[in-house]
Parts: structure tokens; sequence; C-alpha cells
């Protein structure tokens, strides 16, 4: 592109060519590997966040992220307080029985005072929003899972090459 | 910034479409500004929902989040998608005149 050259009343004045717009994205796949409390919600609520801006969207859950689609462990998700440098207590204190426990139920109520939706109903939203729910084959093969141990809005087992198909055109992100 | 035509007036939008004067907003405005997002004409539902998201914002001072739209004006979620299909979280509050809504959810 060349640049335009601009003549002003007072000065000759070069104008570099205005960078194009970006265009907005159209659609985003989210990868959700991990199962931990803290990890689920920022998968949801981005993967929510799109659709309530009219973007597509599509998660792939994968590995420990099976947690937030299963139903018996979608309602029984932890905040881990070991290995989390984040949480700023000692990890041999984090280790502690009850810690975690402790720890999740100071985590689930101040979601509840803030009116943030719990996990199984950020999964339900999503479904009504649109968004479509995947998990992946090998990590239920892996984990011993069939479509019975699933939440009813994931659509479908596909595998890792099945989520680049469906990712067309996305952007995507790895959570 | 943009501007719209509406009613003999020329009315100033912001780079996302959302009025800059909430005050110049009327019910004429609101088909308006539901076709510069591209929607068709406006149903009872559509007004169900703008009338909530005016009085809501009115009582608590924000625009409301979709969940809080879905859980209170008496639509829900799936319908608010098939309303607004491109985006109700934001086209609500545009429609009606409001500012973008800060909730997430």
């Amino acid at each position: 592109m060349n640049t335009a050259t601009l003549t002003s009343p007072t000065a000759d004045v070069t104008v570099a060519p205005a960078v194009p717009k970006p265009e907005p994205i159209a659609k985003i796949a989210i990868i959700c590997s991990k199962g931990t409390l803290d990890m689920a919600y920022p998968g949801l609520i981005l993967a929510n966040a799109a659709r309530m801006s009219g973007i597509d969207a599509t998660l792939f859950f994968t590995f420990w992220g099976l947690d937030i689609i299963s139903e018996e462990t979608v309602d029984k998700l932890h905040v881990p307080t070991v290995g989390n440098p984040s949480m700023h207590i000692p990890t041999l204190v984090g280790g502690l029985p009850g810690m975690e426990s402790l720890a999740t139920t100071m985590m689930k109520k101040q979601m509840e005072k803030l009116d943030i939706p719990d996990v199984r109903e950020l999964v339900e939203i999503l479904d009504d929003s649109g968004a479509e729910l995947y998990a992946c084959r090998m990590a239920m093969d892996m984990f011993k899972r069939t479509e019975d141990d699933l939440l009813p809005q994931v659509k479908d087992i596909i595998s890792a090459m099945d989520f680049y198909d469906k990712a067309a055109g996305a952007q995507i992100l790895f959570i | 910034m943009t501007a719209l035509e509406a009613a003999g007036k020329t009315i100033e939008l912001n780079g996302e479409g959302f009025l800059l004067d909430g005050d110049q907003w009327t019910p004429e405005l609101a088909e308006a500004l539901a076709e510069s997002a591209g929607m068709g004409p406006l149903s009872d539902k559509h007004w169900q929902v703008i009338t909530f998201c005016r009085e809501d914002a009115a009582r608590e001072g924000q625009s409301p989040g979709l969940r809080r739209i879905s859980k209170l004006s008496g639509v829900s979620m799936k319908e608010l998608y098939k309303l607004f299909p491109k985006g109700p979280g934001k086209l609500a509050a545009r429609v009606a005149g409001l500012p973008k809504p800060q909730a997430c959810i």
C-alpha cells in the first residue's frame, strides 16, 4: 500500500495509511482441560460472554475437564489448596484434612453472594445460548466413562481431529 | 462515533452502536436502533424485554445482565437468543437505549 500525501493549507503532511479495523471475532473454540472449580469457571464464563455478544462458541472437554460435564462430579468440583501459590498458605497447611473443603465452601459462598450461577446452571445456560459442548473420546476411554455419565447438554463424544473440524474458523483457547 | 437518522433527528451513537445520550430514547428510536443492529421489526416479546431492561436499569442504576433478564423478565434464556440472535447480552440494552451491561453473565 502507498502512503498518501495530503495537502493542507498550513503544511504538507504525509499520512501513513490507516491500519484496517480488525475483524471482530466471529467464533471461539475453548478447550477445557482442568477439573478444579477455579479452572472450570473461566472457560464457561468466556464461552457464555461470547454467546451473549453473538459470537459462536464450541467447548471441548478433555482430561480433568470432563469432571465439569460429568453428572457425578459437576456439583463436587474443588478449589485446590495444595500446589496453588495463589492460596497464600503454606503447602503443608493446605494439605491438612478439611482445608480443601473449607476453601471450596468459602468460594462457593462468595459466588452465591454475587449471584454467580453454579457450574451445573452455567452449563445449562450455555446449552440454552446455543453453545456446543463436546467430550473428548480419548479422555472418556481413559477415565472409563460413557455417554450415560455425561450431562444431557453434551452434544457428542468426539476425537481431537473432530474438534478441529468443529473449530473451523474459530479462535482457539486452551484452559 | 456514528450517527443515526430517526424521526427527523440525528442521534449520536458510540462505536458499538449504543446511544451516547440515553435521555434521547423513545419507543420509535428503539425500532431505529434495532434496524441499525440488523434486526427486523420489534415484536411484543422484544418489548417485554425492553420494558423490563429500562425499568430494571431505572431501579438499579445499571443495565441488567442477561441472566438477570432471563430470571426476572419472564422471557427465558432460549427465547432471548431467538429474539436477539446477534447477541442478546449487548443488543437488549442497546435497543433499550441503555449502556453496555457490565455483567459477565
